[in-house]
């Protein structure tokens, strides 16, 4: 198992090689520039900036320097925050992603696949086609459009909750929570009912049926563990990408995440930035689709095997 | 002897997108303890659904009606939390495929035990330790080593093992065996059939063995029905059944199977021609009629009844009966 997971963590460096050079060629090849968007600055000032942050030297020197840098751990100093490393504003905003990203993603995995086993259970049911017809609703509805629906409803008619902020207190993460949850709710419900509406059909379900194992005990002795597999192969890249935040959610909300800073880092033209931003995603999608893999070894001992 | 099961009237019909399917029609029979009833019949002759129909195992579009009764208790229509205290403890089911029967994320051990913790009230403990002895009694070679190993570390024929040991660990009245041997290299489904054969003499429990193959009935049942369409055509002992076959589908299916007890290498395996019959738009008549060789007026126009026949081979004991459903006059020896 160590030895597994050495081996994945020293494959992911290759990966995040590509991911490293595409991106900073990409984010070049955009126009404009990070200092564009300044007033208009005399040409000299211009030029100091550019020679401070090597942006006068040719594109190669500068990818090469930037290489030494990152596998320095140094991901160089926001073009846009002048205060700020990058470093430093990732892990200001990212403990407040997670938080809410993590919370809602484990809310979706609960409600989910109990959602998920419930209409496979009665499948065909009333029941069934509530569920399905809502968790599709959940998917088809963007979350611009979900977040403000419930700020509305919940903040502004009803005055229950708070339409925003962050750090006042625990009603005021209820709402992102809720926005964030919805879709991935939908999709795990609709993911886990498929998957175990196949179980129960299974050849091993009929032989605990055979057994006269109470319905209870069958289900979540025998059937979940078989069902829940797709659901968890998904929720590697799902929770890389909830709990790194959700630009739209952040805005919404006001909420201090690192959503904002793709897209802000994007149009700003901050290279640093978006770079840092890119591989901090990168490697937290390494890093889950490896512990997809390790619980995957944990639920079926066919994969611990090989 | 009593009956260990009684069925009357037993019909189970599939509610599909395109009308309802009769699996199994108006079927009647009985077992006695420590009787071995083979069921034989073609795919989708309704063999397996019968015994799926007994054990509330149907698919969730499937019904019964009439009555199945275990040892004089009714299981037909039974809810599925008196059912679960049946199933498991006084009847059991094996299956055809042994590879997925098993649940593949758990350990055998568990699977085994689970079964006496929860009908017998046992101990996690002292389930293992008879749930270990049962792995020693259907001969699974270094039981103790393999207990607590996953489903895929075992051969198929070992799955089996582990499967009959599981529906044996209540001691059950009754012991169904749906195709056992099907999935299994010729050597393992010996060796199953004998442990089968074993567990029935030591036991005495009833065995019913779903099969298609009359060689596993020659050799392990005392009592056989053949089934086509989802009806009985045909119940008797098993050596006036292979001796005298009365039902011109009985005697087809025996024309067409090898016989290694008759030496004759000129005689080529005969066919029989067509195919059963659609179970959604049975015909009025008898459902063999289409195909049958011997087939006059009266076999189309009305179902033939089951009724006891005459001729019996010379060795038959006062309470075995030849029962067939056919119009055609009793015959000795019925060619295909």
């Amino acid at each position: 198992m160590l030895g597994f997971t050495l081996k994945r963590l020293l494959g992911a460096i290759p990966t995040l090689f590509i991911i490293v050079t595409l991106s900073f060629f990409l984010i070049r090849t955009a126009p404009g520039g990070p200092f564009d968007r300044e007033r208009s600055v005399p040409p000299e000032v211009a030029a100091n900036l550019n020679a401070v942050y090597h942006l006068d030297e040719p594109l190669w020197m500068q990818y090469g320097r930037y290489l030494g840098d990152v596998v320095q751990g140094d991901f160089g100093p926001s073009f846009q925050y002048r205060d700020f490393t990058v470093t430093e504003l990732i892990f200001r905003g990212f403990p407040v992603s997670l938080t809410l990203g993590g919370s809602a993603i484990f809310l979706a995995f609960l409600i989910g696949t109990t959602l998920g086993t419930l209409a496979a259970l009665k499948q065909n049911s009333k029941l069934d086609y509530a569920i399905m017809a809502t968790a599709m609703t959940g998917i088809t509805i963007p979350n611009f459009v979900m977040a403000p629906l419930l700020t509305l409803v919940f903040g502004v008619y009803l005055r229950w909750l708070p339409v925003g902020g962050w750090e006042q207190g625990f009603d005021q993460v209820i709402l992102p929570i809720i926005a964030l949850a919805l879709p991935q709710i939908a999709y795990i419900a609709r993911l886990t009912r498929g998957s175990m509406i196949e179980v129960l059909r299974s050849n091993f379900v009929r032989t605990a049926r055979a057994k006269g194992l109470p319905e209870r005990v069958m289900i979540t002795r025998h059937a979940l563990k078989a069902g829940i597999l797709p659901v968890v192969s998904y929720l590697g890249p799902a929770s890389a990408a909830v709990i790194t935040g959700s630009v739209v959610i952040e805005q919404i909300f006001s909420i201090p995440g690192i959503g904002r800073y793709f897209v802000q880092g994007a149009l700003n033209r901050d290279y640093t930035l978006v770079m840092g931003v890119v591989i901090f995603y990168g490697s937290l999608i390494i890093l889950f689709n490896l512990l997809v893999d390790l619980v995957y070894g944990l639920l079926d001992p066919k994969v611990r095997m090989q | 002897m009593s009956n260990i099961l009684d069925v009357q009237g037993l019909t189970t019909v599939f509610k599909t997108h395109d009308g309802d399917v009769k699996a199994v029609n108006d079927v009647s029979f009985s077992i006695k303890a420590g009787e071995a009833l083979g069921i034989v019949g073609e795919s989708g002759s309704g063999k397996s659904q019968t015994f799926l129909s007994i054990m509330g195992l149907l698919a969730t579009n499937g019904y019964s009606t009439g009555s199945a009764k275990l040892t004089g208790q009714e299981l037909i229509g039974l809810p599925t939390r008196d059912l679960n205290k049946v199933r498991g403890l006084r009847m059991s089911m094996i299956f055809q495929d042994p590879m997925t029967s098993l649940n593949p994320y758990m350990r055998i051990s568990k699977q085994l035990s689970e079964v006496l913790v929860h009908h017998k009230g046992m101990s996690e403990k002292d389930a293992r330790a008879s749930a270990l002895e049962m792995l020693d009694r259907v001969r699974i070679p270094e039981a103790r080593k393999r207990f607590d190993m996953y489903p895929h570390e075992f051969s198929g024929g070992m799955r089996q093992r582990v499967m009959i040991a599981m529906a044996l660990l209540c001691e059950p009245e009754l012991l169904i065996a749906d195709e056992p041997t099907t999935a299994l290299d010729v050597t393992v489904q010996a060796q199953i059939l004998d442990l089968l054969g074993d567990l029935k003499r030591d036991f005495n429990t009833a065995i019913v063995m779903i099969t298609h193959d009359l060689g596993v009935v020659a050799g392990i049942c005392d009592h056989v029905q053949v089934m086509y369409a989802g009806r009985i055509i045909e119940s008797a002992p098993v050596n006036e059944l292979f001796a005298n076959p009365q039902h011109p589908y009985t005697a087809g299916l025996l024309a067409s199977s090898p016989r290694l007890d008759i030496v004759n290498s000129e005689e080529k395996l005969t066919t029989i021609p067509g195919q059963p019959p659609n179970l959604q738009r049975l015909p009025t008549g008898c459902s063999f009629a289409p195909r049958c060789p011997h087939a006059f007026d009266r076999c189309i126009a009305e179902l033939p009844m089951p009724r006891p026949t005459e001729t019996r081979s010379p060795d038959h004991s006062p309470d075995d009966i030849h029962v067939k459903a056919c119009h055609l006059e009793d015959h000795k020896g019925l060619a295909a």
